[in-house]
């Protein structure tokens, strides 16, 4: 069950402004016109094992949904490439497509991502019917059995999705990844827009669909603990770049990198002890603009510990145990 | 006791629509003191938003504050006229948002729109001005602010907008700023960073704040006192830490217990089945009641506020200390 | 299959506008005279041995030689102008409705055919159609009428050329914004093929803004061929649109036989502002932003 089943090799991507001719003459005549290139994500690598969950966490701007994006196979990558299980999940070309039905996404905004005018049953059904994994007479029986999976009614199927909460959306939006028979869910923030008392139900739901189907899981979000409650491995992302990566409980229990520590560091914990001087460590400064991020390590800028060799060279990742980090002063 | 800066008393607001009377507010009763932040703590849905612009008198048709009474200081502000209200808006109370985009005009720079904001309640001289203002954006952490005040809210980070319209709401030096869901917008690090601010300014200033979030553990680093709101109603309030530590309204405990960080890594979490209830269609008794696992006859009438010392809670079967959740 | 529950609110909401509904009955009992003109009109038009040259030109209220009564009097041919108002409806009504439709078609395809493509292709259609709004319909219309004579599929092609740049505007505003919603990213990621995308989920999604521009633009579509007729370059003799109507009589307003034009006058105005009322309704509802 160890192999390696999902593999990004040096993925990267930049977007380039595309520019109307209009923009083009107002650059031309000196306007404050955006040309710079972004590099949203800069030389991934990393691998997913089947029945793994690995959460990926960042800060916004920090490139985790495109990554997940090109992840999933619903984009391209401007270098390197994303296999399952050895196979290039995308085809070539200017306008590519995905080539593969095993890896489905739940999206964050459930009240975004159900097509308003479908019906909860044609929701689900369209997908496995349109890659014959279920004939449309079937459909209707396939249909209840994933509604009644992630904690629906399946009478609910003839309704529209106007008529449900964000809660029950984003579980008929999970029924819709999960009757395509992905081996791989990517959910990109799925709890982030729901309320906190409708988060640990969709968070007890991931848990036991785990449980039940052994599903392997890219999670992105920004929720540290959500991730290390869920997740077995964690992958913590700044400006492009993986930063540090490794089991949950060393992640959590042992940062080796300074970004993980700050941000573990920001997090605010539940104060219940009379008295306690709640002590911010905030980190030091803004996030970059990933138009110019610093040269070096992204993170010396804000960084307490940097020294001269930070701010020129790019620190790789070095393992340790169960964790690798890309910081030039991680301890070995 | 001395008398509270701002005293809330049943206070009601009502939305007209189509499926009948919505009350989001619905009988709100709560004191500030001054140099004192009070938590107000709900999900979305919960009234506690229109709480917020309820006392600032900016409801607008078909919503309307329908009763109860909100005093500064003694004076009642509902029903006090247009003019009369914005005198002590952005004067003694000043909003911030959770989107800064509210706050700020995109086609004017900033030191403009502070400077209206500041004429708008006082005389100053135009350099007089300018001082103060990048007097205060400095306080809040803006760094070289003489200069930043001629540049455009889109030419500031998300988290220095926020500080933006934090510092615009300071400018008047309020006895209260409501501060609505204020970091919710922002990512961990730059919430961490405003949180700390926030914390030093109340300390320093003394001013009294209300800061509304749905987020238990930014406000448990904030607030000393902390109002759970839940369909319209506060359910349970008191000193934060008490309340945090052994909640006695069951929907209170039920959220802390929700909590990732409070359990195992990849145990099954406490879940409060179903959903919030429509406003237009309250139970008649308890609002929580059909999302309560201690619901019984009992909970079919409307529990009245326990006071137990600096604590009230509304709930007919409070949970009892050493009581597991 | 039970009506779906939003589509019910949808009449609620529409009912609760006195004027709107006012405008709703005005427009159907107009579009229902012009649609049973045949059944239930005094005279047939169309038949000129029912015409009497001594019925000519008689004022509101004339009892003439066929024993009925004028209620809106007779024009210059004595043809009972009530009955001409009824069957210049039918011609009126069903060229408004043709170039809509056309219009509305390719307008759709080609303003969703760009959002969904993006690119070149985007820019391509959306210059030419830039270029197009640019000049003015009527002066467009007018053009293409002189260039291809009279005659109802020159007509109809007149306006659906005049006309479909607007829905191909709207239909690219519409699409362009579905196009970055997450169902969209979700129906490709499935994946999903173009087809599906387009015309499963792009397509319904852009028609509530589509609809409201296509009564505006039926009416439009309506007092264009009125113009056009009654300039004489629309319709030829034979069918005798409202415009024609119009122009008509127009030599004998100042000779105080008023009824031959102003009559067919008031029915295309009536016509035109009851679509525009209900079209405005439909908008207002449709527009999420003025929601609850």
């Amino acid at each position: 069950m160890s192999a390696t089943f999902l593999e990004l090799s040096a993925v990267s991507k930049r977007f380039s402004p595309r520019l109307s001719l209009g923009e083009r003459i107002a650059a031309a005549l000196g306007g404050d016109v955006e040309t710079r290139t972004v590099h949203a994500v800069d030389g991934v690598s990393l691998t997913i094992k089947a029945g793994e969950a690995l959460g990926l966490v960042g800060e916004s701007g920090c490139g985790k949904t495109t990554l997940g994006r090109i992840a999933a196979g619903s984009m391209a990558p401007s270098e390197g490439i994303v296999r399952l299980d050895g196979v290039p999940v995308i085809g070539p070309g200017p306008h590519p497509r995905k080539l593969t039905t095993r890896i489905q996404t739940v999206f964050q905004d459930p009240f975004a991502s159900l097509d308003p005018r479908m019906r909860i049953g044609d929701i689900i059904a369209e997908g496995p019917i349109a890659h014959g994994l279920v004939s449309k007479d079937a459909a209707a029986a396939l249909v209840g059995e994933w509604l009644g999976r992630v904690g629906l009614d399946p009478s609910f199927a003839s309704r529209y999705p106007h008529m449900f909460s964000g809660g029950q959306r984003q579980r008929v939006a999970i029924a819709r990844a999960l009757a395509m028979k992905p081996d791989i869910l990517v959910c990109d923030e799925p709890v982030a827009s729901l309320d906190v008392s409708i988060q640990a139900q969709i968070v007890n739901l991931f848990l036991q669909l785990r449980r039940e189907l052994g599903l392997t899981m890219l999670f992105i979000s920004h929720d540290l603990g959500v991730v290390r409650h869920i997740c077995d491995r964690v992958a913590i992302m700044y400006l492009g770049r993986i930063v540090e990566i490794g089991a949950a409980e060393a992640i959590y229990g042992d940062p080796r990198h300074p970004y993980t520590r700050a941000l573990l560091d920001s997090v605010p914990k539940l104060v219940i002890e009379d008295g306690t001087n709640v002590v911010f460590k905030p980190i030091q400064g803004e996030l970059p603009s990933p138009l110019s991020p610093p040269r070096g390590c992204h993170f010396h800028p804000r960084c307490p510990i940097a020294m001269d060799r930070c701010r020129g060279e790019i620190p790789a990742l070095k393992a340790s145990g169960t964790q690798s980090a890309a910081c030039h002063l991680a301890p070995t | 006791m001395t008398a509270p800066l701002l005293a809330v008393e049943g206070l009601t607001t009502e939305f007209a629509t189509k499926a009948g009377i919505l009350r989001a507010v619905n009988g709100v009763s709560f004191e500030v003191a001054r140099g004192e932040v009070m938590g107000l703590v709900g999900e979305s849905g919960s009234g506690k938003t229109v709480t917020g612009f309820s006392i600032l008198g900016l409801i607008d048709p078909p919503g309307r504050v329908t009763g109860g009474s909100v005093r500064l200081d003694g004076q009642e502000l509902v029903g006090l006229p247009g003019g009369a209200m914005r005198a002590i808006r952005g004067k003694r109370i000043a909003m911030v948002f959770q989107d800064p985009a509210m706050t700020l005009n995109p086609v004017l720079s900033i030191g403009t729109q502070m400077g209206l904001a500041i004429r708008a309640h006082a005389n100053m001289s135009e350099a007089k001005a300018r001082q103060h203002m990048a007097a205060v954006l400095t306080r809040v952490g803006i760094p070289d602010a003489a200069r930043r005040l001629d540049a455009f809210p889109h030419q500031f980070s998300g988290g220095m907008r926020q500080r933006v319209a934090i510092a615009m709401a300071l400018l008047h030096a309020p006895d209260l700023i409501i501060a609505d869901e204020p970091t919710t917008a922002l990512d961990v690090s730059i919430q961490a960073q405003i949180l700390a601010e926030v914390k030093s300014l109340v300390a320093e200033t003394g001013m009294a704040m209300i800061w509304i979030s749905h987020d238990l553990a930014t406000v448990s680093s904030l607030a000393h006192r902390i109002a759970v709101m839940y369909a319209g109603r506060i359910v349970e309030q008191g000193p934060a830490v008490a309340v945090l530590r052994q909640p006695r309204h069951r929907y209170t405990s039920g959220l802390l217990a929700s909590l990732p960080s409070r359990a195992q890594p990849g145990a099954e979490l406490v879940q409060i089945p179903g959903a919030p209830p429509s406003l237009t269609a309250l139970p008649p008794g308890c609002a929580f009641a059909p999302r309560c696992p201690r619901a019984d006859r009992a909970c079919e009438t409307l529990p009245a506020m326990t006071r137990e010392g600096q604590r009230v809670h509304a709930c007919h079967h409070p949970v009892e200390a050493g009581e597991a959740a | 299959m039970t009506l779906p529950p939003a589509l019910v609110a949808f009449w609620d909401d529409f009912r609760a506008n006195r004027v709107a509904l006012g405008a709703l009955i005005l427009g159907a009992v107009i579009i229902a005279g012009a649609v049973l003109a045949p059944v239930i009109a005094p005279q047939n038009t169309y038949d000129i041995a029912s015409l009497n040259l001594m019925d000519a030109r008689r004022p509101p209220g004339f009892v003439g030689s066929s024993g009925y009564v004028h209620y809106l009097g007779t024009d210059a041919q004595g043809r009972d102008v009530l009955s001409a108002i009824m069957f210049g409806l039918r011609i009126s009504i069903q060229m408004g409705l043709m170039a809509g439709a056309i219009a509305l078609t390719l307008g759709a395809t080609l303003g969703v055919a760009a959002a969904y493509f993006g690119g070149r292709t985007e820019m391509l259609i959306m210059r030419i159609i830039d270029l197009q709004l640019s000049f003015p319909a009527i002066l467009l219309a007018l053009v293409l009428s002189a260039l291809l004579g009279q005659g109802k599929t020159q007509l109809v092609t007149a306006l659906v050329t005049a006309q479909y740049a607007y829905f191909a505007r709207t239909a690219h505003g519409a699409a362009s914004a579905e196009r970055n919603k997450d169902y969209i990213e979700a129906a490709l990621s499935t994946p999903l093929g173009p087809g599906s995308v387009v015309f499963r989920h792009l397509l319904p999604n852009c028609l509530p803004p589509l609809i409201v521009v296509a009564t505006v633009q039926i009416a439009n579509a309506i007092s264009l061929e009125a113009t056009l007729s009654f300039l004489g370059v629309g319709l030829p003799v034979t069918e005798p649109s409202l415009g024609m109507l119009i122009a008509n009589g127009f030599q004998y307003m100042m000779s105080g036989r008023y009824w031959i034009s102003i009559y067919p006058g008031i029915a295309l105005i009536a016509l035109i502002i009851s679509i525009n009322l209900v079209g405005d309704q439909v908008r207002d509802q449709l527009n999420p932003r003025l929601k609850r």
